[in-house]
């Protein structure tokens, strides 16, 4: 398939499809979309217990310099983030920025243990960015900082209330809080592992060698709470979340101000104003930006989809849905989208076209479902 | 009732001068889990090839095409609180609308059930 299709395939491939997984084209890679039991099967899952998602696609990284202090200077460089602050064995969700403050992707970066000579920080790129985002962070770059793609990588995410307690019989896992991150031996292999997710769920992800990949899946699904899932409720539990899609959600025309992703701006860098896009940011940051990204909370079962119109209740044009569908768990349409409001006012009234039709919709806040990260310990 | 089948995947069910028109079992399955149908108005005239109804899965929306001329004379009301009935019984409990047929020749040249499974093994 890889070479016929010329898609990229993951370590985990055939697994797949040895579990009835149906395979479509996804940021130039063959992934499954769902297994037999379906997206919401799969979704309503990943919240009662724990799913497994091959996430080998997304881009492993990592920054490498003389010292802690040089290598977090080179991506503060490029990002609003606080980095100087990250404590190691912590990781931070982070966004690339054009010169313009717009968005060139979103990132976790981790900070890792420094060893003598050599400080890392690790970086997760999104799959069909993993190009643009290394071009862009090496022209930025000061010659004694170097940034790797490692190959033969694979990622995994373990995410649902009962991902701790399936992991521990692993790995040695219990005293990870939310966005810490180490190195350790899971099952034989020596992998990293962060505790955090793309789901609201409580979970893990998993970095390991792509050729160790399907024994420790095949272990973690031999467990009984474990079902594997696919991209379709990978995107509905987000989705559910209020988490945003890189190329949906946020791309190179919006800010992180904008996207309402403010937090990711250092309270210090907006002091310094030394990031990227700075004037515009803070400018924003003041006055409000030209629009926000916003939850809608739509009546009825119709749900609105990327593209689909946001007017006033006037018929005056507001916005557009960036991300929407049926959200397994509210079990009715859930969607985002902008409003071109500097402050919007949630329960606003406001109308959503679909084919023709005008759904009745309120603003509402993110996430429609809430978080239960582990932040206790 | 003799059942023909489209290439897009619909079925349409003949009943004298009226027929039933669904998807087939096949097509429900590539949709996955089904969320939302948007059933056409009574009365509404449609011409062979047009939209007659929009199937909302989790994750899009599909739409389904008229497999021939006609007057909606019926529609599926059970879908609407149901719609999960499309991905348990395509091919029956879970039909769409039907016709009264402005044009029974238009079936002609469509598939029958031995020439439809045809298709869908040369498509697996």
């Amino acid at each position: 398939m890889s070479a016929a299709s010329g898609l990229k395939e993951t370590s985990l491939a055939g697994l797949h499809r040895q579990l009835g997984g149906r395979m479509v084209p996804f940021a130039g890679w063959s992934m499954p979309v769902q297994y037999g039991e379906g997206i919401i099967a799969e979704h309503r899952h990943t919240r009662n217990a724990a799913g497994l998602f091959d996430v080998s696609h997304m881009g492993q990284a990592l920054l490498t310099g003389p010292n802690n202090a040089t290598v977090v200077a080179a991506l503060e460089s490029v990002t609003p983030s606080n980095f100087a602050g990250l404590g190691p064995g912590r990781i931070r969700y982070s966004m690339l920025l054009t010169h313009d403050g717009t968005i060139v992707d979103d990132i976790m970066a981790a900070r890792l243990p420094e060893a003598a000579g050599e400080a890392a920080l690790s970086i997760v790129f999104n799959a069909d960015r993993v190009a643009i985002d290394a071009d862009y962070l090496r022209s930025a770059l000061p010659s004694a900082v170097e940034l790797d793609l490692p190959p033969d990588r694979a990622m995994l995410a373990l995410q649902g209330p009962k991902a701790a307690e399936v992991l521990s019989r692993h790995a040695a896992i219990v005293d990870f809080r939310f966005m810490d991150i180490a190195p350790v031996n899971l099952d034989g292999v020596g992998c990293t592992i962060s505790r955090s997710g793309y789901t609201g769920e409580d979970g893990f992800e998993i970095y390991l060698p792509a050729d160790d990949a399907e024994r420790i899946a095949r272990a973690l699904l031999a467990e009984p709470e474990v079902k594997p899932i696919g991209l379709g409720a990978r995107d509905s539990l987000r989705l559910e979340a209020g988490l945003p899609l890189y190329g949906h959600d946020i791309d190179e025309t919006t800010t992180p101000v904008e996207a309402d992703l403010a937090f990711v701006i250092g309270k210090s860098r907006r002091l310094d104003g030394d990031f990227p896009g700075a004037n515009r940011i803070l400018d924003e940051l003041v006055d409000g930006p030209a629009r926000r990204r916003v939850g809608l909370a739509i009546d009825g079962k119709l749900p609105a989809r990327e593209g689909a119109p946001i007017l006033t209740t006037n018929g005056e044009p507001l916005g557009a849905v960036t991300s929407g569908g049926y959200g397994p768990t509210v079990e009715g349409p859930v969607a985002m989208g902008y409003v071109e409001r500097a402050f919007p006012k949630i329960g606003e009234a406001v109308n959503i076209e679909v084919r023709g039709r005008l759904l009745t919709a309120r603003i509402a806040t993110l996430p429609f479902v809430p978080h239960r990260y582990y932040r206790r310990g | 009732m003799p059942t023909h089948y489209t290439k897009e995947h619909e079925w349409i069910s003949v009943d004298g001068a009226e027929a039933v028109i669904g998807i087939s079992g096949y097509a429900q399955e590539q949709l996955g889990d089904i969320v939302f149908v948007e059933l056409p108005e009574l009365g509404k005239q449609l011409k062979k090839g047009d939209i007659g109804a929009v199937v909302e899965s989790v994750k899009a929306a599909s739409e389904v095409y008229a497999a021939a001329s006609g007057e909606v004379v019926a529609v599926n009301d059970a879908l609407g609180d149901d719609p999960g009935l499309v991905n348990r019984e395509a091919e029956d409990g879970g039909w769409f609308f039907r016709l009264r047929l402005s044009d029974p020749g238009e079936l002609e040249g469509l598939m029958d059930a031995s020439a439809y499974r045809a298709l869908l093994a040369a498509i697996e």
